[in-house]
């Protein structure tokens, strides 16, 4: 009960600090925006409907990961500003407190990305969806956490490191694609119609199979990395 | 000390030495004694070379998760022994990357003239090229995190992602299994008709224990290297208190 506090602290400081900057879901809008620009440009997508829904999938996924890529690595540089990483390793709340608050304040930030760029895409693209539509409202969250949790997690492994910036990308993809190829599987068999519902199902749960893992190995090292000197 | 350090290097000349002899007589089995594959020809022979570089690709990752949890075990109950630890997961990290680069190079080589292509995304390359990336990003960690004095920092961050590394590889197999597969079937306890012929088994064995040998040496060879630099390191240090 008092873990669930700490976290919900940590929650609201996060959203609080994002409110009055609002510079991490300004930044990540543009950027996906752009990358939703830069494919429509390369596949000229209203032309021909059948092939905009077969790429559909992918591009949505590449933009929401490449933008919130940009977001994870300022979500820790806050903390290090007057030495704030400092006083939360002294503090005597559990360090997973303090990743578990970051993950969900990234997952909402995210989240909130999607739900502004999703009609976009939809005008841009011309998209008409073929399949069962609401089972998007399952796979979205659970593909944004699955990025979100093992990104919060590489940025405040690299927080320290030369060249931050460059490391988050090289760490989070590799780890992160089982999840990427989940993710991309089962949007694009929703939007196109053509999967078998089943394998829809099959790699929505193997998504959730690849959060829980990975949330829990990230909460179990989280206390190493954050005390990593 | 002394006595010990010479006892040491005569044994390593042995092995090296060893291992030269084996991969001598492996290449000359491999080459010359193995009679022709009957459907795919002298190409068959990159097999002698594809499958040890790719069973032991899939070893080396092992010594470096032991290495780096007993990193994580030792790193506040006895440093020296974390430090020796620390230096056995870089050197098995960097001959991982070695092995699994060769075992892709030699697959592709073997896949051009036998299916046609060069690369398939199918379940057991790409969980094999990923487990290339983890560890080339694993060396880059490394790399990028050593810029300061803090090397403690270095080896807690690079044993935290040998343990994702280790998570993920499985993941990555069972995700992509049932998306497709191209690679031939498991030779080896495979189904009834799974099994090499009689007449290859020599020049298979030899070149397995052959590449074993020279990557436990280099292994060991990086592992030595490794313990100097942190010694020399340690006196540094200890010089300028």
């Amino acid at each position: 009960m008092k873990y669930i506090q700490h976290v919900l602290s940590h929650l609201r400081k996060d959203l609080r600090l994002e409110w009055r900057s609002r510079d991490s879901i300004n930044g990540m809008l543009f950027f996906a925006l752009l990358i939703v620009a830069v494919f429509s440009l390369a596949f000229d997508p209203t032309g021909y409907p059948t092939t905009a829904r077969q790429i559909s999938g992918g591009v949505i996924w590449v933009a929401i990961l490449f933008a919130s890529v940009t977001a994870l690595n300022q979500s820790w540089t806050r903390e290090q500003r007057n030495q704030v990483l400092d006083a939360q390793r002294m503090a005597p709340s559990p360090a997973s407190a303090l990743f578990l608050g970051k993950a969900l304040a990234n997952l909402l930030f995210v989240m909130a990305v999607e739900v502004v760029l999703a009609p976009i895409f939809i005008i841009f693209y011309n998209l008409h969806p073929l399949g069962n539509t609401w089972l998007l409202a399952l796979v979205m969250p659970l593909g944004t956490w699955a990025l979100v949790v093992n990104g919060t997690f590489f940025a405040a492994l690299g927080l320290r490191t030369r060249n931050r910036e460059l490391l988050l990308p090289l760490l989070l993809l590799p780890v992160s694609l089982p999840a990427l190829l989940a993710m991309v599987q089962a949007t694009t068999g929703i939007l196109t119609g053509d999967l078998d519902p089943i394998q829809i199902n099959l790699w929505i749960r193997q998504l959730g199979a690849y959060d829980v893992i990975f949330t829990t190995i990230c909460i179990l090292l989280f206390e190493t990395i954050l005390h990593a000197e | 000390m002394a006595q010990r350090t010479q006892l040491i290097r005569n044994a390593a000349w042995l092995w090296f030495t060893a291992t030269l002899v084996v991969m001598a007589i492996a290449f000359r089995q491999a080459i010359f004694l193995a009679p022709t594959e009957a459907t795919m020809g002298d190409v068959q022979r990159i097999f002698y070379y594809h499958v040890p570089f790719a069973i032991f690709g899939l070893v080396f990752p092992y010594v470096n998760l032991l290495a780096s949890l007993a990193y994580l075990y030792f790193r506040s109950r006895n440093p020296l022994s974390a430090l020796t630890a620390d230096a056995l997961a870089l050197a098995s990290a960097e001959v991982t990357v070695l092995y699994t680069s060769v075992g892709l190079m030699t697959g592709m080589l073997w896949a051009k003239p036998v299916w046609g292509i060069w690369w398939t995304w199918d379940a057991r390359l790409t969980t094999y090229f990923i487990l290339w990336l983890l560890y080339v990003s694993y060396l880059l960690t490394r790399r990028f995190t050593s810029a300061g004095s803090a090397s403690g920092q270095t080896s807690a961050l690079a044993a935290v992602l040998s343990i994702f590394a280790a998570v993920d590889v499985p993941i990555v197999y069972m995700s992509i299994r049932w998306w497709r597969t191209q690679h031939p079937s498991p030779v080896f306890g495979g189904g009834a008709d799974s099994g090499l012929d009689p007449s290859l088994y020599p020049a298979f064995l030899w070149n397995v224990a052959g590449w074993a040998m020279w990557g436990i040496f280099i292994l060991l060879f990086r592992f030595a290297l490794e313990r100097r630099r942190q010694i020399a390191e340690q006196e540094a240090a200890l010089r300028t208190i």
